[in-house]
């Protein structure tokens, strides 16, 4: 395609992409690397309802004349980056002093907030985004197989659980596997431990929320499966089902090539996807035992606190987390490419 | 002639009662909560006349009243927040003295509604809220139990409750990683004597002998509480209570008035429900809790004709005639002048009669909040010890002081 | 010998087709029944739908028995709908949803083809940047976009909504797009250029017809981002411009309040309802359309 052609097709979509993302991710870098001004402090009495008392608050005049000079804050470089809420350093070259071996090690740096966070995204981005490939795939498999009656039922059903919204969805499922809910009480009574309780135990939550995720990301990997098996050249099958090959070699040796470009792309979505887990974890009430990189984000930037600094380094962070995790997808969409010599 | 007079009169009448209802001549725009008691106050702006008034009452309310308010023209006039989320809005200069206006326009509002910093009023109060005891009468009546005062005495009822086999898990508590466990263990940290900062300074100061003491009953509590506690917010804790699976619980005084309004809920919760007073801890006068207010602020960055028909319109909305109504008069332990107690504020002003200690309004008293709420839940299930817990709460929360520049 | 092993196979091949039917059956239950749960359970009372007490409440509706006389009752659907306005979030929602899927697939289309006819090195860093787009979590770009956009009034109101969703899910759609065009032999293209046709007209009129099954299910995607956004939504929409999601949300309460759950559950099952008439309605159109697509290409 010619430049110019190129230019004009994409401009629209590089235009929305340019103001609402770029920009955005350029003023996060920045905040990133400043803190607001120290403030100066200074005692006065408040009074209310309650009545009154001699507190700490912030000499606005004097401050001002800081941030006017400044308006960015203050430099600080990758203070933000290292400090304890973030990598850690000084923390971590601790523990490593401190510790006779890495399990202590692990069990030592993982009570320092981001590496908690860390743990919990990589197990449940490792363990939900190939499960959901492999079931997905089956089930596209499975339903392309089937009675044509019977397909657009099970199509319809098998994308529900993909359009309820998160939020809402793992609420519902919250109240079903409480421990008096009747998947709570099934798993009771399958056990024979009238006191499991799944929301009690660390391990269990991230099971829970492992299910969770597969659940609700099986749709997406089935439906795009399924559209790439539409267009299954017809006469290979034939004549590799004329050679003999049974279904099992026709998956591997057609079917999985073919459909290739699909599975990089849901590799790809769900590998970010699941690296930015959030919902579940709000919505399973699961901060004590489970924390993600977004959740960190999010509870930085909530509430009274509204640490963008801290906010803006942890997402820098964590696209850097997605980057090194995409490499090796990257680098095999570099050498498939089909660059123009 | 009679008939004439009698006619002026009450013409004379509707015209000086219309010139009470409120009018306004610049714009007003309101950002904050939206519970009951707020949605009253949002309407209440809204019946002035003369100029548009818009109200953005919405849980996410902290999120966005700051980035509201810093525009030129601030998009809100006037934001509704608690002691709790006014620090914000102090700490970024966004809201404006409102002595003149108080002068000129605020006759109705009794003195200890005034919110004042460093002898500027700030905000004006309109209601008051502090966690309190909610528990079943009829069961401590069986068991013979008197009504706990103290978390100790808590304690012991509860062990008598699971004892006779009435209620397996007796406890509740908003007992929620994060802002609720922050919470309670505030509640328990000042009722052992606890004090979060250094002296005036913005040195943490939780790592101490109250801190550890708080941390351990609230372990001995949870003992006697479902096992998923650290799931539970206060939504989550009242319905146990609503489903008669709670005996005792220290609860929100704005939940008392409706806890068990909903449809289904036994007789035997409903007739058996009472509240009192916050309870003490490990001998210690003041209650193990802290008083809450709510009140409505005026933006810094708006023309003072904006500032004044703010302050008329919200003046308006919290006028005591508001509370001739009943479901209005339930909604919230009112601050208006004329609030007669009902019986669902007898906790929330037992409270402040015991003196129970104000949320402090401190630059960072919200980073030690979401600090303790990081860290405390790793103890909570026996992961760690209260000395590691409160060394690590002290760790974050310098960090993130650090980063906002109060350390 | 022969026939031996064909009487074999055709043995294996009910054995594993009474697998597959089993399997997809089991799935089709854990897919659809917290639906079906949370359908039957939002005629019931709070106490019945989170039967805290006993988990078959939840079947019988004990509780809502003794409250209005019947196991049923549509106390949530009237507070939601009659008490609490639901209906004008539903218009918001259905206005969010049907600029955000035109736009997104218009500008959409247009890149991803471009992006999948050329091979120069740009193309690649581009694709690459838009991936890395898609990783930064939106609740920060969220809280980047509230002070211009409260500086420059544009706060609160619908276009702006539409057009961060369009720009945010704009990665996203790039991709998709992008990997069905791969799959559109581009020998195509270069036949309708040979035809006569100028690159626009070889879109227009072959790329286009042929990319529908592509373009539908992308649609769909787009449509369940607008229709299912919270953090977006919940931070940069105004009361009146609130939109169904959020909506819901409010109805669960906060920490100092009760919500009204029953009215959050009604309102759940009403928001869904749309969706699953749009799924069963596009969804033949998905599985023609892509049989179409199949025998074309």
């Amino acid at each position: 395609m010619k430049h110019r052609t190129f230019f004009w097709f994409i401009l629209p979509t590089f235009l929305a992409m340019f103001f609402f993302i770029t920009l955005p991710i350029i003023s996060v870098v920045i905040q990133s690397l400043h803190t607001p001004h120290e403030n100066i402090l200074v005692t006065v009495e408040n009074c209310d309802p309650f009545g009154c008392k001699k507190v700490t608050s912030i000499d606005h005049d004097a401050t001002k004349n800081l941030k006017s000079e400044n308006p960015l804050g203050k430099f600080v470089g990758l203070d933000i980056y290292f400090d304890r809420g973030h990598l850690a350093l000084k923390q971590v070259r601790e523990h490593w002093n401190n510790s006779e071996d890495i399990s202590k090690f692990l069990s030592l740096i993982t009570d320092l907030p981001l590496y908690k966070a860390i743990f919990f995204t990589l197990t449940f981005t490792f363990t939900v985004t190939p499960i959901m490939l492999i079931l997905g795939l089956l089930i596209a498999l499975g339903v392309n197989s089937i009675n044509k009656k019977l397909k657009g039922l099970i199509i319809f059903f098998s994308l529900l659980p993909m359009i309820v919204t998160p939020l809402i969805g793992s609420i519902i499922l919250f109240w079903m596997i409480d421990s008096r809910g009747i998947v709570g009480n099934l798993l009771q009574i399958l056990f024979e431990d009238p006191n499991l309780s799944l929301k009690a135990s660390t391990s269990l939550t991230w099971i829970t929320l492992i299910i969770y995720g597969v659940w609700h990301a099986i749709p997406f990997s089935f439906i795009v499966f399924y559209a790439g098996l539409q267009t299954l050249p017809k006469d290979q099958i034939e004549s590799a089902q004329i050679d003999g090959a049974n279904t099992f070699q026709q998956t591997i040796h057609i079917i999985i090539p073919h459909i290739m470009p699909l599975i990089t792309f849901v590799t790809l979505m769900q590998l970010m996807d699941n690296f930015r887990v959030f919902e579940p974890i709000i919505g399973f009430n699961a901060e004590a035992h489970a924390t993600s990189l977004s959740w960190i984000i999010f509870n930085d930037l909530g509430g009274e606190t509204r640490q963008l600094s801290a906010a803006a380094t942890s997402s820098i962070l964590t696209i850097f987390g997605i980057v090194i995790l995409l490499l090796p997808v990257l680098i095999k969409t570099w050498k498939e490419f089909d660059f123009k010599k | 002639m009679k008939l004439l007079i009698k006619f002026f009169s009450i013409l004379i009448f509707l015209a000086s009662s219309s010139a009470f209802a409120c009018s306004i001549s610049a714009r007003v725009s309101i950002v904050g909560n939206e519970f009951p008691a707020i949605q009253t106050v949002g309407s209440g702006a809204k019946e002035c006349k003369g100029a548009k008034v818009t109200a953005n009452l919405t849980a996410d309310h902290q999120k966005i009243n700051v980035a509201g308010m810093s525009s030129q023209p601030a998009e809100y006039t006037s934001a509704i927040v608690a002691n709790t989320s006014i620090v914000a809005l102090l700490n970024n200069d966004l809201i404006r003295p409102l002595d003149d206006l108080v002068k000129k326009h605020g006759k109705g509002l009794k003195k200890n509604q005034l919110i004042t910093i460093d002898g500027k009023i700030m905000a004006v109060a309109f209601m008051a809220n502090a966690q309190h005891l909610v528990y079943r009468k009829d069961i401590l009546k069986k068991l013979n139990i008197d009504v706990p005062k103290t978390y100790e005495e808590m304690l012991a009822a509860a062990k008598k409750i699971r004892a006779s086999g009435l209620v397996k898990n007796p406890v509740g508590g908003a007992y929620k990683a994060g802002w609720n466990l922050a919470q309670e263990f505030n509640n328990m940290f000042i009722g052992y004597g606890g004090s979060h900062f250094k002296g005036n300074s913005a040195e943490p100061n939780v790592n101490s002998s109250a801190g550890e003491k708080a941390l351990e009953m609230m372990k001995s509590l949870s003992e006697y509480m479902n096992p998923d506690f650290l799931t539970h917010d206060s939504n989550a804790t009242n319905a146990e209570f609503r489903a008669g699976n709670v005996a005792i619980m220290n609860m929100w005084g704005s939940r008392a008035a409706t806890l068990v309004d909903a449809d289904g809920v036994s007789d035997e919760v409903k007739n058996g429900m009472d509240i009192a007073g916050p309870m003490t801890v490990g001998g210690g006068k003041t209650p193990a809790s802290t008083l809450f207010w709510d009140g409505w602020t005026v933006a810094k960055k708006i023309s003072d004709a904006e500032a004044e028909a703010t302050f008329v319109a919200m003046t308006n909305a919290i006028k005591p005639s508001i509370l001739d109504n009943e479901d209005i008069r339930k909604q919230a332990v009112w601050l208006i002048e004329g609030y007669k107690p009902t019986d669902a504020a007898r906790g929330v002003f037992a409270a402040a009669k015991m003196n129970t200690t104000p949320y402090p309004m401190l630059p960072y008293a919200g980073l030690m909040h979401s600090a303790i709420g990081k860290e405390i839940a790793d103890f909570m299930q026996g992961k760690e010890s209260a000395k590691k817990t409160l060394s690590d709460i002290e760790d974050a929360y310098r960090a993130s002081a650090k980063e906002k520049g109060f350390l | 010998m022969i026939f031996n092993s064909k009487i074999n196979n055709k043995h294996n091949n009910n054995l594993s087709k009474i697998i597959i039917y089993f399997l997809i059956f089991l799935w089709v239950f854990l897919a659809a029944f917290p639906f079906i749960w949370t359908f039957w359970g939002s005629f019931k009372v709070e106490l019945d739908f989170f039967s805290i007490a006993n988990w078959t409440n939840a079947i019988t509706g004990k509780n809502t028995e003794q409250t209005y006389g019947s196991p049923f009752t549509f106390v949530g659907y009237h507070g939601a709908w009659v008490q609490e306005d639901f209906w004008k979030a539903f218009i918001n929602t259905s206005l969010v949803c049907f600029f955000v899927v035109m736009t997104s697939l218009t500008i959409g289309t247009l890149g991803a083809y471009a992006l999948s006819r050329s091979n120069y090195k740009y193309t690649f860093w581009l694709l690459i940047i838009a991936l890395i787009f898609r990783a930064m979590p939106p609740i920060t770009l969220v809280a980047g976009y509230l002070p211009p956009f409260f500086e420059w009034n544009l706060w609160g109101i619908l276009p702006t909504t539409i057009i961060v969703l369009v720009s945010i899910n704009q990665p996203f759609t790039l991709w998709m797009l992008h990997s069905f065009f791969q799959n559109i032999p581009k020998e195509l293209d270069e036949s309708a250029k040979v035809d006569g046709c100028s690159q626009y007209q070889a879109f227009g009129h072959v790329i286009v017809p042929v990319m529908w099954p592509g373009i539908i299910t992308t649609g769909l995607f787009s449509f369940l981002l607008a229709y299912n956004d919270f953090a977006v939504t919940s931070m940069l929409l105004s009361d009146e411009n609130r939109t169904m999601i959020p909506k819901i949300a409010a109805f669960l309460g906060t920490t100092y309040t009760e919500g009204n759950v029953m009215f959050a559950v009604a309102a759940v099952v009403s928001a869904t309802v749309p969706l699953f008439i749009l799924i069963m309605f596009f969804q033949t159109k998905i599985v023609s359309g892509l049989t179409q697509g199949a025998v074309k290409g």
